[in-house]
């Protein structure tokens, strides 16, 4: 056998796959049957394999990691294999770059087209005269043209410390990640651990805004462009802190028990890109969402 | 031989297949095919999904044909009807071209760049299996109460939204699965072409199957996540309150409009960059000449992808759009065709003064430079404005897309099949079958699409189960073509029956006299691990 390259590890076979399948067929049925049921107002197995589905994807993800982990510490993974992780890693990324660039999208275009329009601007003075003569276009669209009244959500108080908040967690899981390239440990967890800390602070805080929205200022799901782009982007927004905060905690635990070396460690890495994504995303929201 | 065995064993130790120690040794029964990671069976399972997809949802067509075979209604009712061409549409795209595009990829790329396997083949095995999954989901809407979509596969809200029925849930979700497979699928592509590639095998020296996939798998990565956005939308508005997509919330139904069709234009290249690939193959084989011009055939897939972001609204020329959109869409619409008859011509240049002979690849890859070329030009007829505004919704654009969809996307996609099979099989398929199934197939094909040109022109609508009285005669014409495709298509399936069991001769490891490229200097059949040590390709 030529010995002049590392050979490429192409796993046997795996069971993990078809279990994270089913996992993804039960949650499909499950969340479209909850969904029904909450249109309906009815009562059915929506829930419970919503659950299951869940926990079974839970089941392959860590039979699958533990697996991927058994292997990286034999020592199976080359360094093109690695190569391989983060370019799919990346393009991974670049695809939550392009489903959160659906809502913006949908934000620029209500904000620039549709809400103007409404407005008689453009080709549209009809539309305006005949449909909605009362409505006016501004932003942030508190009346609807159909007449629904809300708030809108300033900047100030927690979006701007929130914004604080994940700008921070960025900088700590840099020198955590430091930490790790020049073997501090103890730089690394603590890092690591203050980052987590800020993920979970932001995510209460969101919380709280979102009590605050929905009791305060009469913004919710329902309030017409305005309350919906707020919500879908921040909540999907939300939904990916909450995820990166539980892949930083698993690396966390990793790194308890003595995992990652300065020269291989591609989770931790594929983590911290994670997160530092989710806080771009979060820059761009604050921007457009609550500050212009 | 040490280090293999050493590598299969330990991970072998953790999964179920504890007694499969040796890496050349192939698993046996259903297990095999449910927990494979071997690129070559997840195509073989791509390609079967995607052909039994594709009967399905030609079953479908075969209810709108008999449906539309007279004028009046007779045979389903308004609301099944529209059930019918959704789901057609939609497992024809999703079900049926993507995912045979993507077993090709999976048999093919590591083959022709010299790689090991997919750079990722778990997840390779995960993106297959999904699948199957997301259209139990889709079909099963069917079968509830209310029954399956009707809003068409473009699912324009309001009719997805307002006006839909419960299963619009279902809808969403398996549509999520689908996505979620093809970025998977996507990624993997990408990866491996981009590490995977043996020493030597330099950009400009891949074949040009690798690089239009190349192109694709990034087409697929930016818009598929475009319409998860889509179809989320919808979910909300439809049950939870929002109102993206309507004007009394401050939304708006157009805006719909241009998200799908964000995602929509760059997927019908998505349905026909990688068929581009194929005739890039085929033809030089057949003609015995090099393709001429390699590079320009990389620098056109290139540019048709990126001008392919910029013209979506030709999709919506009748919403009432300020007329410089309008113009902007039109002009970038027809700056496309550019790139594309660049193809076309570079195809032609390929054969002409070649030494041509006709085997049954090359019919269907001829028969595709022409059809696929009929389907171009009636794009651009459609891509002008003002005359959009009489054929847009009409049974023109019906036949401008099966051009370039069946006798474009599908063709490549038999064509391949033809080509690589003895490849994959190791035996030469039934040839006087095979020829049997491209004839009939090439005369109904156009008995189906080409009279949709006239009664489209003479303004009859699409997606409407009944028709004005002068459009009967074409109709009944369309349907009998249309029987007469779908029942040629079985033909098809018994010489890949057939060849699956090993009938015929046995071939060369080259094949084709002409064929160049790694994956023929490889044995036929097609050993199951290929290229464990890397080629150098000079
Ligand atoms: C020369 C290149 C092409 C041009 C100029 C072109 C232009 C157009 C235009 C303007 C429309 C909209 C017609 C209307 O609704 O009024 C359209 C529809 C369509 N085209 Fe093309 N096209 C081209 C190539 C393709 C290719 C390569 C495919 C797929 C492989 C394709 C698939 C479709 C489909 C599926 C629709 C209909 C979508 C629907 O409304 O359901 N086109 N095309
Ligand atoms: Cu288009």
């Amino acid at each position: 056998m030529q010995q002049s390259y590392e050979k490429y590890y192409v796993p046997a076979q795996s069971p993990w796959p078809i279990v994270g399948a089913v996992a993804l067929f039960l949650i499909a049925v499950g969340a479209a049957n909850v969904v029904m049921e909450y249109s309906n107002q009815s009562d059915g197995y929506g829930p419970y394999i919503l659950a299951l589905g869940l926990v079974v994807l839970l089941v392959m993800i860590v039979g699958w990691f533990k697996n991927q982990i058994d292997e990286s510490m034999a020592g199976l993974y080359s360094a093109q294999l690695g190569r391989s992780y983060r370019q799919g890693m990346t393009w991974f990324i670049f695809s939550e770059i392009m489903f959160f660039g659906a809502f913006f999208g949908a934000l620029f275009y209500a904000r620039m087209i549709s809400v103007p329009w409404l407005g008689g601007a453009s080709n549209n003075a009809m539309t305006n005269a005949v449909l909605w003569p009362e409505f006016q276009a501004l932003w942030p669209l508190v009346t609807t043209p159909g007449g629904t009244t809300t708030e809108a959500m300033g900047p100030a108080g927690l979006p701007t410390i929130n914004t604080i908040i994940l700008l921070i967690s960025s900088v700590t899981l840099h020198f955590a990640h430091v930490g790790l390239e020049k073997n501090k440990r103890k730089q690394l967890a603590w890092m690591l651990g203050a980052t987590i800390a800020l993920g979970g602070i932001f995510l209460f805080f969101q919380v709280q805004e979102y009590i605050h929205a929905y009791r305060d200022l009469g913004l919710t799901l329902q309030s017409g462009i305005y309350g919906n782009t707020f919500f879908l982007l921040t909540g999907f927004h939300g939904m990916h802190v909450t995820l990166g905060t539980i892949i930083l905690l698993v690396l966390f635990f990793r790194v308890l028990k003595g995992h990652f070396t300065p020269d291989n460690h591609f989770a931790f890495q594929a983590g911290a890109w994670y997160w530092h994504f989710v806080d771009v995303v979060w820059v761009m929201l604050f921007l457009f969402v609550y500050v212009l | 031989m040490s280090k293999a065995t050493e590598i299969s064993s330990h991970d072998a130790g953790a999964t179920a297949a504890h007694e499969d120690h040796h890496e050349h040794h192939i698993p046996k029964g259903v297990m095999r095919w449910i927990l494979t990671t071997n690129h070559k069976d997840i195509g073989t399972l791509y390609l079967w999904f995607s052909f039994i997809m594709f009967l399905t949802g030609g079953a479908m067509a075969m209810v709108i044909r008999a449906e539309l075979f007279q004028p009046g209604l007779q045979i389903v009712e308004p609301d099944f009807f529209n059930q019918m061409t959704t789901v057609h549409g939609l497992i024809m795209v999703f079900g049926a071209v993507m995912p045979a595009f993507v077993g090709l990829a999976n048999w093919l790329i590591p083959m022709m760049i010299g790689a090991p396997d997919m750079a990722l083949p778990r997840m390779n095995n995960w993106s297959f299996w999904i699948l199957p999954f997301a259209f139990a989901i889709l079909l099963a809407s069917l079968f509830t109460e209310g029954g399956g979509p009707n809003f068409g596969w473009t699912f324009y809200a309001p009719l997805s939204t307002t006006y839909s029925n419960d299963s619009t849930a279902l809808f969403v979700f398996s549509v999520h699965i689908m996505g979620i497979s093809s970025i998977m699928g996507a990624i993997n592509v990408i990866v491996t072409i981009f590490n995977m590639r043996a020493p030597g095998m330099n950009w400009m020296k891949m074949p040009l199957f690798v690089w239009t996939w190349l192109i694709t798998a990034f087409l697929l990565i930016a818009v598929m996540p475009v319409l998860a956005g889509a179809v989320t939308m919808v979910l909300t508005d439809k049950f939870f309150g929002t109102s993206f997509f309507d004007a009394a919330g401050g939304g708006d139904p157009v805006m719909f409009q241009h998200i799908f069709w964000f995602f929509g234009h760059p997927e019908v290249y998505i349905m026909i960059l990688p068929a581009f690939g194929i005739i890039s193959h085929i033809v030089p084989t057949f003609a015995r000449k090099p393709l001429f011009g390699y590079a320009s055939m990389v620098y056109a897939t290139a540019s048709i992808a990126l001008l392919s972001f910029i013209v979506w609204a030709h999709h919506m020329f009748t919403t009432g759009m300020p007329v410089y959109m309008e113009m902007f869409f039109m002009f970038a619409t027809m700056l496309i065709s550019v790139p594309t008859g660049v193809k076309v011509f570079n195809w032609v240049a390929t054969m002409w003064r070649g030494s041509m002979t006709f085997e049954v690849p090359m019919l269907f890859a001829l028969a595709f430079i022409v059809l696929f070329t009929i389907g171009g030009l009636s794009g651009l007829m459609l891509a002008i404005t003002p005359v959009d505004f009489q054929y847009h919704d009409t049974y023109f654009v019906v036949a401008h897309f099966h051009y370039v969809l069946v006798s474009g996307a599908i063709f490549s996609i038999m064509a391949a099949v033809y080509y690589w099979l003895p490849k994959w099989t190791g035996r030469m398929f039934n040839i006087g079958l095979a020829k049997t199934h491209f004839w009939c197939s090439l005369i109904s094909v156009n008995v189906l699409f080409f009279p949709m040109h006239f009664v489209g022109l003479a303004g009859m609508p699409r997606r409407i189960p009944d028709y004005s009285l002068q459009f009967a005669d074409y109709n009944q014409w369309i349907s009998i073509g249309g029987f007469a495709f779908g029942l040629s298509q079985l033909i098809f399936l018994a010489v890949v029956i057939q060849a699956c069991r090993k009938q015929g001769e046995p071939v060369s490891d080259r094949v084709w006299e002409g064929a160049n490229g790694l994956e023929w200097e490889i044995p036929s059949p097609a050993p199951y691990h290929t290229f464990e040590t890397p080629p150098v390709v000079k």
